[in-house]
């Protein structure tokens, strides 16, 4: 089926015509919301805003026409979060009358829906791979869709809810520890979807999901012990429009970290699986290695990217918010550190040739670094970085 | 940093090129990246650039030598770290250098001199016979390839013809451009580096000061041009001040850097949220330049600086600018019970004295606000501002000193208010803190007249004589003799306890009774004790005017008691009441010339481009080796790309399909 279509796409000329209505349907959609934001809110953005989001929009177009199903995702999404607008009407107060707010769309009750969401999603994927069942393995990505669903439209109502609580604290809810972790797992959870989609393979989900639930747990103990949930207003150093883009960009990075290391794992089990039991469920149910060695390097790869940005995006923040673009501040360095283990990473692969095990184990040990420099730091070391402490 | 291009070994090789080969080496490489990461490491664990009494401290004099020389505690500017660094750039550039003439040519060479057996080895190629002529065939084909992007070109080489087909030269580009930018960022971040100050001081040219003195007594060869191109340091400005220098903090002393300008700071700002937490941090500047018609009146916030001759000036931190405190000083050694008062400014020190000591009080520090996580009643933490607070050093004669921090109102503890005065030996130490209670007027005078009560040995004798009086006369068998030693007991235990509290008297009870009766002797102390400490505290209720002491009154003298014997830990025979100020501010710049910043820029620039057409463009060839038959054509499609092989199959199977149509014989890959 792939080769005819291929075949089609070799005679047919120009990018115009091979749009589609839906494509059509799309940009005219992302394009009509951009202005509506324009017209409605332009008065109170600054340049910097506006041209974050002009650039948002034209990547989302790409986005959607690159990778189909995100169309309908973000306009599930959006249709989420706008109820959950509505529902509030402009009123924090709403929450506790409100049946919908208190069990749906509140920021936090969708928070809590991607959460128990995600945990179904991880235990049917398992579920399907072992019953080696493909309807379970399906559902599992239907709770997935619906999980990132939750997560980000939870979101983009606590955005609103940040307004809401006090028009002065107003910010983008990707500030605190809490916020990045729910970003944290959409993204993840998105990233997943796509290489799923590609691959067509879904017996991997439930390794993949296995992290996100990681920071789930984490997630849930952070609101119940802590209640980390609640809204503060932000310090004056994150009050800032480079917030928008340094953090969500930073967590693409450590989204494909973090998958990488969990086919990685992967990986391992099926090399001892075909050692110790050719016939067993691991050996014959999970993808080939040539396949999740092809993956865990595109996943690497994209995260060494956007990581790359991120961390470009960050010095430039710094040298704008601290006086200089790099100041050896703890993060800063674990930043450099997991720099240069994907790069050493990437070079082993691409000109020595590496595969196999040794790259799995690596990618392992790589998230931890990776953890580290996005927990541990704020954990354990003190630095300018110290506002994301527990 | 690929290998491919070494493999042409020669027998005779010189050691330049030997050495070339080394520096070039994908080893190498992926050493240095893991050494950079390692060494990194050192300086997150360890904190940087603290002062180097801490580290004392911290490590022992024998480790503090050998981290000191190895300039851990400041890692990054550190000779042997600076070597890792420019091997690595040169590591780098040598593997650039080398490999660009292969990959230019690789880049833009269509390869149309290849062997026929070549192509049959690919892992993708595919062959057929197609009814055309190999000349108007292979116009077809170059037809197909040029609609799907790629650059084509056909050579005639007599008894067959070649078609070769690329795109995705980029990628090699981007290989390019992602090792140069690694270059560039490490010059311009070497630009900004202290490694000139470094070399400077090397040659004798340039002195760390580590005395503290003010800037303008810092000598010459510790104070560096305006002229200095690149810089950065930071500077206190009390409200109403100006500066026109900038302190650069080296290892364990500072360089004085002259600024072209004077930076005045009319008014420092912080406004709060309700919570109490910080909302912005704002300074009004004024520049005064000889270069500008009129001073520049500027405001500058975190995250929004201001640049000025290159040299940006940013909100970094604030502190006191000296503010005027009124202090309330009351006696903690029971030997008067009202407060003398003083007035001081912050940064001044001032004598003290007691009949038997001299002191010095040095103010440090005053703030205004103290937001501190406190617990609430539903077990979580909240946000509390505490109030105003100021820290002090009380300095002996022997110059032996003790930091403190008093906050300037009580402070509610379960229902009771009590004044906190924190205390340490030296700042490595976390404060503790002593709870004086306030009394019913909210002040210590409370406290104090009871203090100095039990060591006034006038009435510590009336109430103890009185308090035996009426316990000897509800006893039936009085024994004058024994009455006398209890007296004396109960004196000697009052007496203990106005200098030690509980501890003096466990201790007394441990040391002179059997092992056995301890609890039994102590229980009994205790309690003439506390008949003993009622009586005297009575007195000082009846000094207030009050006969019949509440529940509350009652709660104070069990606080008081306690407080009592934390006193000889506290160290201070004196007790400083924060009663007034006038806060003045100080804002703290962190001034900065960076002229490498935008090299830097530029080389992420650079380096991002390059990642992303090294990972997301792939380098695809084709070839289409075709030779005339009888009939037509036989041709042979070959094909290879370096990413996506995913993607390539897929193409590779449509151009197959197309250019050998499946109705013409033809071999499977």
């Amino acid at each position: 089926m792939s080769v005819t279509r291929e075949v089609m796409e070799l005679e047919a000329p120009g990018l115009l015509r091979r749009l589609t209505r839906i494509d059509w349907g799309w940009a005219v959609l992302v394009v009509g919301a951009t202005l509506y934001t324009l017209i409605a809110f332009g008065a109170r953005m600054d340049g910097y805003q506006i041209g974050t989001l002009i650039v948002s929009a034209a990547g989302g177009t790409w986005l959607g026409r690159f990778w189909k199903p995100f169309r309908t995702y973000a306009v599930i999404v959006a249709l989420l979060s706008l109820f959950g607008l509505w529902r509030y009407g402009g009123e924090l107060a709403s929450a506790d009358g409100d049946f919908f707010l208190k069990y749906l769309v509140s920021g936090q009750s969708a928070v809590m829906w991607m959460c128990a969401l995600f945990f179904m999603s991880t235990a049917a994927y398992f579920a399907g791979l072992f019953a080696r069942s493909d309807f379970t393995l399906r559902v599992g990505s239907a709770l997935t869709w619906s999980a990132a669903t939750f997560g980000l439209a939870g979101l983009f109502v606590r955005w609103r809810e940040t307004y809401l609580t006090n028009p002065e604290w107003g910010y983008i809810p990707v500030s605190n520890l809490y916020e990045v972790f729910v970003l944290f797992c959409v993204i993840t959870g998105l990233m997943y979807l796509y290489y799923e989609g590609r691959t067509r393979n879904r017996a991997m989900g439930g390794f993949a999901m296995l992290v996100v639930s990681a920071a789930v747990g984490f997630l849930l103990w952070y609101v119940f012990d802590r209640g980390a949930h609640e809204i503060r207003p932000l310090v004056p150093a994150l009050q800032s429009w480079w917030m928008k883009i340094h953090v969500p960009t930073n967590f693409v990075g450590y989204g494909g970290f973090a998958i990488a290391a969990m086919l990685g794992v992967a990986q391992l089990l099926r090399n001892r699986a075909e050692r110790v039991k050719p016939q067993g469920l691991l050996a014959t149910r999970l993808p080939s290695s040539v396949v999740l060695d092809d993956l865990m390097y595109k996943l690497i790869a994209v995260g060494f990217a956007f990581f790359t940005i991120a961390t470009v995006l960050g010095a430039m923040w710094a040298a704008e918010a601290w006086g200089g673009y790099w100041s050896w501040d703890p993060k800063e360095t674990w930043a450099l550190i997991v720099w240069l283990n994907y790069a050493a990473w990437l070079h082993m692969r691409f000109s020595k040739g590496w595969r196999g095990a040794p790259m799995a184990w690596w990618a392992v040990i790589g998230l931890f670094i990776t953890t580290f420099a996005f927990l541990g730091v704020n954990m354990f070391l003190s630095g300018l970085h110290s506002y994301g402490e527990l | 940093m690929q290998d491919q291009t070494a493999q042409t070994a020669r027998p005779h090789r010189s050691t330049a090129s030997v050495l070339l080969e080394f520096l070039g080496s994908m080893n190498l490489a992926i050493t240095l990246l893991v050494a950079l990461a390692i060494a990194s490491v050192i300086g997150t664990v360890l904190q940087q650039n603290q002062p180097y009494t801490g580290y004392l401290i911290k490590f022992g004099p024998f480790w503090h030598e050998i981290f000191r020389g190895l300039g851990l505690y400041d890692v990054y500017s550190a000779g042997w770290f600076m070597f890792i660094l420019v091997f690595l750039v040169t590591s780098t550039s040598v593997c650039v250098w080398r490999h660009t003439p292969a990959m230019l040519r690789d880049m833009r060479h269509l390869r149309t001199k290849v062997q026929e057996k070549s192509l049959r080895g690919f892992q993708h190629q595919v062959e057929g016979e197609v009814q055309q002529a190999p000349k108007a065939y292979l116009a077809e084909a170059a037809a197909v390839f040029a609609r799907q992007g790629y650059r084509t070109k056909i050579e005639d080489h007599g008894d067959h013809q070649v078609l070769a087909a690329m795109k995705g030269g980029a990628s090699r580009l981007g290989y390019l451009l992602a090792h140069v930018a690694i270059v560039v960022i490490c010059v311009g971040g070497m630009l900004d580096s202290k490694l000139s100050l470094r070399i400077a001081e090397l040659a004798g040219q340039l002195k760390i000061e580590t005395r503290n003195v003010p800037a303008t007594e810092v000598p010459a060869i510790s104070r560096l041009g305006s002229g200095n191109p690149s810089f950065r340091g930071s500077v206190e400005v009390p409200e109403g001040g100006a500066a026109n220098v900038v302190f650069l903090s080296v290892r364990d002393g500072y360089l004085v850097q002259e600024l072209p300008f004077r930076i005045e700071v009319k008014e420092f700002r912080v406004e709060h949220h309700s919570t109490g937490q910080p909302k912005s941090f704002e300074s009004d500047l004024v520049i005064h330049d000889p270069d500008l018609p009129e001073p520049l009146e500027r405001t500058i916030a975190v995250n929004h600086p201001l640049v000025h001759k290159g040299i940006a000036i940013y909100q970094a931190s604030f502190g006191d600018g000296g503010s005027l405190l009124d202090l309330g000083i009351w006696m903690l050694d029971g030997r008067a019970v009202t407060p003398f008062t003083m007035q001081g400014r912050v940064f001044d020190s001032y004598p003290l004295e007691t009949p038997d000591k001299t002191y010095r009080l040095e103010l440090m520090n005053f703030s205004l606000f103290n937001v501190r996580p406190t617990p609430t009643d539903d077990g979580g933490t909240d946000l509390r501002n505490m109030g105003p607070s100021f820290t002090f050093r009380l300095r002996e004669a022997t110059g032996e000193a003790r930091e403190y921090e008093n906050y300037m109102t009580p402070v509610m503890q379960e229902g009771r208010l009590f004044f906190l005065s924190g205390v340490r030996e030296s700042p490595a130490e976390p404060f503790r803190y002593l709870h004086l209670p306030a009394g019913p007027d909210g002040t210590p005078a409370r406290f104090v007249t009871l203090l100095a009560y039990l060591n006034n040995p006038v009435i510590v004798d009336a109430v103890i004589e009185q308090t035996a009086a009426i316990a000897f006369d509800q006893a039936t068998n009085a024994d004058p003799e024994a009455r006398a030693q209890i007296i004396a007991s109960m004196k000697r235990l009052v007496g203990l306890f106005a200098a030690g509290g509980y501890e003096a008297i466990a201790r007394e009870v441990e040391t002179h009774t059997a092992p056995e009766r301890v609890e039994e002797v102590a229980g009994i102390f205790i309690r003439v004790l506390h008949t003993a400490l009622q009586g005297i505290y009575m007195q000082v209720l009846a000094e207030e005017g009050i006969d019949a002491p509440s529940e509350a009154d009652q709660v104070f003298l069990e606080d008081a008691a306690i407080t009592i014997g934390a006193l000889p830990f506290y160290g201070s025979p004196f007790l400083f009441q924060l009663t007034g100020f006038e806060h003045v501010e100080a804002s703290g710049l962190q001034i900065a010339k960076a002229p490498g910043q935008n090299v830097v820029y530029l080389g992420s620039l650079m380096l991002i481009v390059g990642i992303f057409l090294l990972f997301y463009v792939a380098q695809r060839r084709y070839w289409v080796w075709a030779t005339p038959t009888a009939t037509g054509t036989r041709a042979l499609l070959a094909g290879s790309s370096n990413r996506n092989v995913m993607e390539f199959e897929q193409e590779f199977a449509g151009l197959s399909r197309r250019l050998l149509p499946a109705d013409v014989a033809r071999d499977a890959p």
